[in-house]
């Protein structure tokens, strides 16, 4: 039977949680693959190699850095689970400020703290070989990612906009009906575009979509009234680290779609 | 086995407890030399990175302290950001949060019953293990906790990290219609739950008590969940706003994390069973009623009895979801605006594992200036290493795989979620 091994590094245990959190396939799934290593579930640990890793959250210590080159070890297949392990989580704001002053503002000895400097996605670190994205993974992707594996077919994993799924869930667009700004354009697919479905922009806890947009995204942010500052905050939270999403942070807004020719809004990059 | 003069006992990873902690416990000629709780899930610096942000993001980023609890996190935020900037929010949004609320206990409550502990009551590594022997009960569980989900689905657009909360209330409130769909649900897990009390109930738990003081919010008129004074069994009561006044978090030399406790008194639990002694009176009379069936009294000092008590709870969020369902009008907006101020908020709710504490300072142009939060287990764990201490000293006889595994009950008696505890706790990385 296939065995499966689910990993926690730093993050808040909200994507395995995803797996618990099945509630009409959770029996099933146990029934078909034998769950050898899953702290949050069973105390009984079987050791590897493990033929599926789940691993969440990313690398801050450097115990860590060393325990995740265990885990591939052991692992045929190896799957990142959400934004911490995918590109670093909400914790890798520290990779734009100072670590220890950070340390200092929580902690009363600093000095009992082992971290690195930065949190880094698992890829950083070693060979990944799936990634669900996500702050946190939708549990549908999850069971499809786990239904692939046992089957031997390649995951359906999304690559393009939360614009296409809204549209499918035949949402009212956010930008256009209420001037809400919205991320959606160049987050990538897989939550179901929730947040305009409950007329809230999508903020984009997944994470960049392939190929997005910079400049029309930037006109389009700007023609919402947002701030440059604002801006920068909504790429860097839970996606922080993640080099497209720090890419399309420093694009200055040019003028909105459909201005006319000018400024290709991309003079920052 | 008494010959040996030294006896470690180390569990590097507990299991089925949320984050990552272990337990040491040293025996030195017959007594308990030493007993820690070490934390080693890795620093995320929330109360640093907060800073800078706007003052409307804290409910969405403190949601990533803890995937089991993010709720309570939301709605402490909210609490705290609206109190800096003298906002209150619609009563018809505060029973959408409480019913929210209710959805999270409902939720969080469930797992740690059917998933997290009663496997160690029965005898079983985990709960699908349990499962199969007894597929019929953790199907029960499962069914129980998907309907705490639903109403977090419906209220907050997902499970874990919901996207519809916000500084004053709702981006898109409910119709009468979409929660009245819940009630059949709702009616059904709710029989589940009381069954579950009476199942629990029946469970072998040691004759173990202890003295510590308890604290919770408290509210005249209803259990408190969302909002309330602080008090406490020792009878001190006080406004959330001086929580910091009264309690004081404290670097013990051997441990790895800063212990609470209230000033001039010392330490203290929070959670479950610190909730059902200090406002039983407030159950409904469904709650109470499986209360006293299940041979709970007027408190709760056994540590592992928490298991019905949670199991009553979650009678009662049930009980609650559809009473405040009943009686529910939309509410004119769906959140009240909320302009920044320069100012200091405070605000705490009952998460399902205890007080919650929020502190956001704020500054003029809207950014926060600092943050400050103080989650349950952290409070609990003076109290969890007593515990350890006393239960290991009556038990030695035992071996060390057994005494080892009531140890790890006696943690898990708390629920406790070491991914919220640890972004502010000391630690040191020991993983041997």
């Amino acid at each position: 039977m296939t065995t499966l091994a689910v990993w926690k590094f730093a993050s808040c245990d909200g994507c395995q949680l995803s797996l618990l959190d099945c509630e009409d396939e959770l029996l099933a799934v146990a029934g078909r693959v034998e769950i050898a290593h899953f702290l949050e579930a069973t105390r009984a640990v079987e050791p590897g190699p493990y033929d599926v890793s789940l691993v969440e959250g990313s690398i801050t210590t450097p115990e860590d850095a060393e325990r995740i080159r265990h885990v591939r070890e052991m692992s045929r297949v190896l799957v990142t689970l959400g934004a911490c392990a995918t590109a670093g989580g909400v914790q890798a704001l520290r990779n734009f400020a100072d670590i220890d002053e950070f340390r200092s503002v929580v902690y009363a000895r600093p000095d009992y703290v082992s971290t690195l400097a930065t949190s880094t996605p698992i890829a950083a670190h070693v060979d990944v070989d799936y990634e669900l994205h996500g702050c946190p993974i939708d549990r549908r992707q999850l069971l499809d990612l786990i239904t692939s594996l046992l089957l031997g077919r390649r995951p359906d994993l999304p690559g393009h906009s939360v614009c296409f799924e809204c549209k499918r869930r035949g949402s009212v667009c956010v930008v256009v009906a209420h001037g809400t700004p919205c991320l959606g354009p160049v987050t990538r697919a897989g939550c179901g575009a929730i947040c305009p479905a409950y007329q809230r922009g999508c903020f984009g806890c997944f994470g960049p979509a392939e190929t997005p947009n910079a400049a029309a995204q930037a006109g389009l942010l700007r023609a919402t009234g947002m701030a440059e500052d604002d801006v920068v905050r909504a790429y860097r939270t839970y996606n922080a680290a993640d080099p497209t999403f720090i890419e399309l942070s420093r694009v200055m807004a040019g003028p909105a779609p459909g201005a006319g020719p000018g400024g290709t809004g991309q003079e920052e990059t | 086995m008494t010959h040996r003069s030294e006896r470690v006992l180390d569990v590097r990873s507990l299991a089925r407890v949320e984050g990552e902690g272990a337990m040491h416990v040293r025996v030195r000629d017959g007594a308990v030399a030493d007993v820690r709780l070490d934390i080693y899930e890795p620093p995320r610096f929330f109360e640093a990175l907060l800073r800078g942000r706007r003052h409307t993001e804290p409910p969405d980023i403190t949601a990533r302290i803890c995937g089991i609890c993010p709720v309570a996190y939301q709605m402490s935020a909210c609490a705290a950001v609206e109190d800096a900037c003298g906002v209150s929010v619609d009563p018809a949004v505060a029973t959408l949060r409480r019913l929210l609320y209710c959805g999270e206990w409902i939720e969080s409550h469930t797992l740690h019953i059917y998933l997290l502990h009663a496997p160690d009551f029965l005898g079983y590594a985990g709960a699908l293990e349990m499962a199969q022997d007894r597929r019929d009960l953790v199907e029960r569980g499962l069914s129980t906790k998907q309907a705490g989900n639903e109403i977090v689905e419906l209220l907050g657009g997902r499970a874990i990290h919901p996207v519809n909360i916000r500084v004053g209330g709702f981006y898109r409130t409910p119709s009468r219609a979409e929660l009245t769909a819940l009630r059949e649900r709702l009616r059904k897990a709710l029989d589940q739950a009381v069954e579950t009390v009476q199942w629990v109930a029946g469970f072998d738990f040691p004759d173990f008590h202890h003295d510590h003081e308890m604290l919770a919010l408290s509210t005249p008129g209803r259990y408190a969940i969302e909002s309330g004074d602080v008090a406490t069994t020792g009878g001190l009561t006080f406004d959330v706003r001086r929580f910091e006044e009264h309690i004081i978090e404290e670097q013990v030399p051997h441990s790895t994390a800063l212990h609470a406790r209230i000033a001039g008194r010392g330490r203290y639990i929070v959670g479950p069973t610190a909730r059902f002694t200090l406002n039983r009176q407030w159950l409904s009379p469904l709650a109470q009623e499986v209360a006293s069936a299940a041979g709970l009294g007027a408190d709760c000092r056994n540590p592992y009895r928490s298991i019905v008590v949670r199991a009553v709870e979650t009678v009662y969020a049930l009980d609650e979801a559809i009473r405040l369902i009943d009686r529910y009008e939309p509410p004119a907006r769906p959140y009240a605006e909320v302009p920044p101020r320069e100012a200091a908020g405070y605000g705490a709710t009952e998460a399902p594992r205890g007080i919650l504490f929020h502190r956001y300072g704020i500054g003029a142009d809207g950014l926060i200036t600092s943050a400050r939060i103080v989650p349950p287990t952290s409070q609990n764990q003076a109290g969890i290493e007593d515990d350890l201490r006393r239960f290991v000293g009556g038990r030695l006889h035992l071996d060390d795989e057994h005494l080892t595994w009531q140890c790890e009950q006696a943690i898990r008696n708390y629920d406790p979620c070491i991914s919220c505890s640890t972004h502010f706790l000391d630690l040191t990385v020991d993983r041997r």
